[in-house]
């Protein structure tokens, strides 16, 4: 671990996520509108950029290991499945997590 | 109101993000001394960048010893929605005064999700009503600290087989897309983020794919908007 560069990368996505939550109000009151293009975006980005993080978790996944992408497989399937039917976050995050660690630990060994 | 009342309404406005800032938070801790990094790390991320997915992200990114040009794109991809909450709390939070930077630097997902609820506070006492948004924040940001300080210290404290645990970042982002997916009309900004990476991952390789995906995906969602732009153009009522 370097720490030199792990605190450089912290204050990096402090500082940009800072600026995020500043920006609007620096920019925008109620006099200047924000561009329509810009809420419009606002409006469909964070669906797209969910979709996208999921496929960055997913990038190192072989698909030639049966033991890496089975339990991952069946583990997507299953947080998806207890979330459309009990739409509880944490739920579906400590079961999913649970039984992805019980299949790479015991069963995929 | 009393200023113990306010803080009373505050506390029990955000009971329902205790359990979830705990919890989250304490998975954060887990997964940053997973990685070598002790609890002071994982309490400063908690600290200073106090926003949920970028920090299961930053986890990864500190992992695999990101270029910091990367991860300062992919914050801006994961949290652009922000600018969005601050956009849509300009008139509430115009007249606030000593409290303003702090419930700018401190507007997550959940405390937006019980701020932009007006009717909770008195908008004719500027001073009350700033005084109960500043207690949401700052309950919430100490949820979220408390968890990950919890999670740090049992991580270190602990050796168990963690093996697996990074999971808990793919089910979080699961979840979110498809509560998102149920809770939405429109599908295809989702399918146009998710078909875009895998192509991208496709074409450019793991540690390649981040930044072509994201301009992709902006061009893709931009398109519908450029064609009814268009399209409005010859429209006396646009």
């Amino acid at each position: 671990m370097n720490k030199v560069y792990s605190a450089a990368m912290i204050a990096v996505i402090a500082a940009v996520t800072m600026l995020l939550r500043f920006l609007p109000f620096a920019v925008f009151s109620k006099k200047r509108k924000v561009p329509a293009y810009i809420l419009y975006l606002g409006d469909v980005l964070p669906y797209a950029i969910m979709g996208m993080l999921i496929v960055y978790c997913l990038r190192n996944v072989q698909i030639t290991v049966a033991g890496d992408w089975i339990p991952t497989l069946v583990c997507v399937a299953a947080v998806a499945a207890l979330q459309i039917w009990k739409r509880s976050t944490l739920l579906s995050i400590l079961c999913g997590t649970g039984l992805y660690m019980f299949l790479v630990q015991v069963v995929f060994v | 109101m009393s200023n113990r009342t306010i803080l009373q309404k505050a506390f029990i406005k955000s009971l329902p993000v205790m359990a979830a800032y705990v919890v989250l938070g304490m998975g954060f801790g887990i997964l940053m001394s997973d990685k070598g990094y002790g609890p002071l790390w994982a309490i400063a991320c908690s600290i200073f960048i106090f926003a949920g997915s970028m920090q299961y992200v930053t986890v990864d990114l500190l992992a695999v010893s990101a270029p910091l040009v990367q991860a300062a794109m992919m914050t801006v991809m994961v949290n652009a929605r922000h600018l969005f909450y601050g956009i849509s709390m300009i008139g509430k939070y115009r007249n606030m005064k000593k409290f303003k930077p702090y419930l700018i630097f401190g507007l997550t997902d959940e405390t937006y999700s019980l701020l932009c609820d007006e009717k909770d506070y008195p908008s004719s006492e500027p001073e009350k009503a700033e005084l109960y948004c500043f207690f949401v924040t700052l309950f919430n940001q100490c949820y979220w600290v408390c968890g990950t300080a919890i999670g740090a210290i049992l991580g270190a404290v602990f050796s168990f087989n963690s093996k697996g645990i990074d999971f808990s970042m793919t089910a979080l982002f699961v979840t979110i897309f498809v509560e998102q997916w149920i809770t939405s009309q429109e599908h295809r900004p989702a399918l146009a983020g998710l078909g875009a990476s895998m192509l991208c991952l496709i074409v450019f390789g793991s540690s390649a794919f981040l930044i072509p995906a994201m301009l992709l995906i902006t061009v893709l969602v931009s398109v519908p908007y450029a064609y009814k732009a268009r399209r409005g153009e010859g429209d006396p009522e646009k």
